[in-house]
């Protein structure tokens, strides 16, 4: 028996759904729509202003030659960035899930910690930390005798240095995920291993890291799409130098979306990052179907 | 004899076992060690009068306490505005995390047409880069004449799929008896939600309370684009700024960041159960 009138779910979800629509899929159509227009601030003041171009954004960027510096960044911060990311939070995670000890609940707090933290003032932080001259990381690697390093002056360092900074805040969570699928796996495994003789690497290689595999996929999936939406570190710190050595896909799209106010143009580079996320993810999804076969 | 052996090997492990926790400790607490440098320094150098930041070599511990890059931050900047935007942002993010749970509520609770094409399409929602909607949902607020005003910096992120996802998961647990009795009783069904359901949805609630503050005390991007006025920038927005305008005084800088990170660190040391037990609740497995 219903005793609730036809209209009332709808009440309760309609506020919701209007935003969703207005702000999160209509707004895809629109990004299709103007990618193949040259809207800039005279067509958004009047839409006559507005012509239709076809694909003229589309072959204009690929020639553009920082945009295209900006794909090989994003492809450096995904290749260095999500190993790096799984390898520390998973280390970590299992080190942590080690120890019986109260204390170890304690570094589950410290090593989230920078995780919530405001990406702008941590931006801040760092650019004070790896100031070439008054940075404390260079006075920390004069005790060692290692020349200051020029942390965000040089092309491969400035990466290197950004990959640290945001390596730094997404352990938090990752390692979260880790410990939660850590949790899951049930004592008996390891008791009847250790009955074997089984060793600690052995019981780690054999039981732990196959049955944490999906909570690695999961984890290297998020991972990757966040590194291939890098923004706001490089836009804080760097803003994109030197000479855009730092500059992600999305800054460059930031940039002529909101700085050049290039609408048509930058909508059609979110249009490429947006296919690239999607063929990626597809991409290791079956690699994980494989994997799963055998 | 056969049990002292068994004894034996038993005390044997346990202390083989011990090394190894003290070994994952202390690399632990290495790492935690390396991991806090950045909060520490920060936190010990806002309180540096400006001439002891520039020295060489840096001291570790303040010499001298000074509170004057605090007083500058709000008297000689406008972080007096930015504290008030950022807590409209926060309060009206909580409006938002009500229209989640109300949305949550309905899809699991009630039968009506096209719920599960509905369902699928929030989901399909949170596939979407934030990139590729960045300038349509700047030309949107712009067409609804929203730029620069705070609804425009509000609106773009007030309801989000995800929580709407995990309020459905947890409020599908909720016996229907429950609701049956409250609606015998001739309870509207506005408030059956209010009185029945919410009471019962602490748990993730106070989850979701808490990631919606840390989000919108942390909220940078829309700000960003939408505000031209300083007098509607919210702190992240007002330190990047000051990033640019002070970019030598590293003091001042330090104090602006500790200002913004300190309460978060607060709010999360007072919750970090409800937090870190969230991923459990959610059931991130």
């Amino acid at each position: 028996m219903k005793s609730y009138s036809n209209k009332t779910p709808y009440l309760f979800i309609g506020p919701a759904i209007t935003l969703l629509m207005l702000f999160s899929l209509l707004p895809i159509f629109v990004a299709l729509i103007i990618s193949f227009t040259d809207i800039d601030l005279a067509g958004i003041a009047d839409w006559s202003n507005i012509s239709f171009i076809g694909l003229e954004n589309y072959k204009e960027i690929f020639k553009d030659p920082i945009f295209l510096k900006s794909i090989g960044n994003t492809l450096f911060y995904v290749v260095f960035g999500v190993p790096f990311v799984i390898i520390c939070s998973l280390g970590i995670a299992l080190l942590i899930n080690f120890g019986q000890a109260r204390i170890f609940k304690a570094f589950r707090l410290v090593f989230y910690m920078p995780s919530i933290t405001n990406v702008v003032a941590v931006a801040v932080v760092w650019a004070y930390l790896y100031n070439p001259q008054f940075g404390l990381f260079n006075y920390l690697l004069s005790f060692f005798n290692v020349p200051a390093v020029p942390w965000l002056q040089d092309p491969t360092m400035a990466k290197v240095s950004l990959i640290a900074l945001a390596l730094w805040r997404a352990i938090g969570v990752n390692m979260i995920i880790f410990l939660a699928a850590l949790q899951g796996i049930p004592k008996t495994y390891y008791e009847a291993a250790q009955l074997d003789g089984a060793s600690n690497w052995k019981q780690l290689t054999n039981i732990t890291l196959p049955l944490l595999r999906y909570a690695i996929f999961f984890v290297s999936i998020t991972t990757m799409i966040g590194w291939l939406q890098f923004f706001e570190e490089p836009f804080v710190m760097t803003k994109g130098g030197p000479l855009d050595s730092t500059t992600s896909v999305a800054l460059f799209i930031y940039r002529n979306g909101f700085q050049l106010s290039n609408f048509g143009y930058a909508a059609a580079g979110s249009f490429i990052l947006f296919i690239a996320i999607i063929i990626i993810t597809m991409i290791q999804f079956r690699l994980q179907k494989k994997d799963t076969d055998f | 004899m056969k049990t002292n052996a068994s004894n034996k090997a038993l005390t044997n492990a346990k202390k083989s076992y011990n090394t190894q926790q003290w070994i994952a400790g202390i690399i632990l607490a290495l790492g935690g060690l390396l991991v806090s440098i950045p909060f520490i320094w920060m936190i010990l150098s806002s309180f540096k009068p400006e001439s002891e930041i520039l020295q060489f070599p840096p001291t570790l511990w303040p010499e001298e306490f000074t509170l004057e890059h605090f007083t500058y931050l709000f008297e000689n900047m406008n972080f007096g505005v930015y504290l008030k935007n950022t807590i409209i942002v926060v309060l009206c993010s909580f409006g938002g995390l009500f229209l989640n749970a109300m949305a949550g509520y309905a899809f699991a609770k009630y039968k009506f047409k096209g719920k599960d094409k509905l369902f699928y399409l929030v989901l399909a929602t949170m596939m979407i880069p934030g990139q590729v909607t960045m300038i349509p949902v700047y030309l949107i607020l712009n067409q609804m004449g929203l730029t620069n005003t705070m609804a425009g910096i509000v609106l773009p992120g007030l309801v989000g799929a995800f929580s709407i996802f995990l309020f459905r998961q947890f409020m599908s647990t909720i016996p229907d008896e429950l609701l049956e009795a409250a609606r015998l009783d001739g309870a509207s069904e506005f408030r059956v939600f209010m009185q029945v359901i919410l009471p019962i949805s602490r748990p993730i609630l106070a989850v979701q309370g808490i990631l919606t503050f840390i989000a919108g005390w942390n909220s940078f991007l829309w700000p960003l684009i939408i505000a031209n006025d300083e007098s509607l920038y919210t702190l992240s927005v007002g330190l990047s700024l000051l990033k640019g305008q002070y970019g030598g005084n590293f003091a001042l800088q330090m104090a602006g960041s500790t200002f913004m990170v300190v309460p978060i660190i607060i709010i999360f040391m007072l919750f970090q159960k409800h937090i870190i037990e969230g991923y459990t609740i959610s059931g991130m497995k």
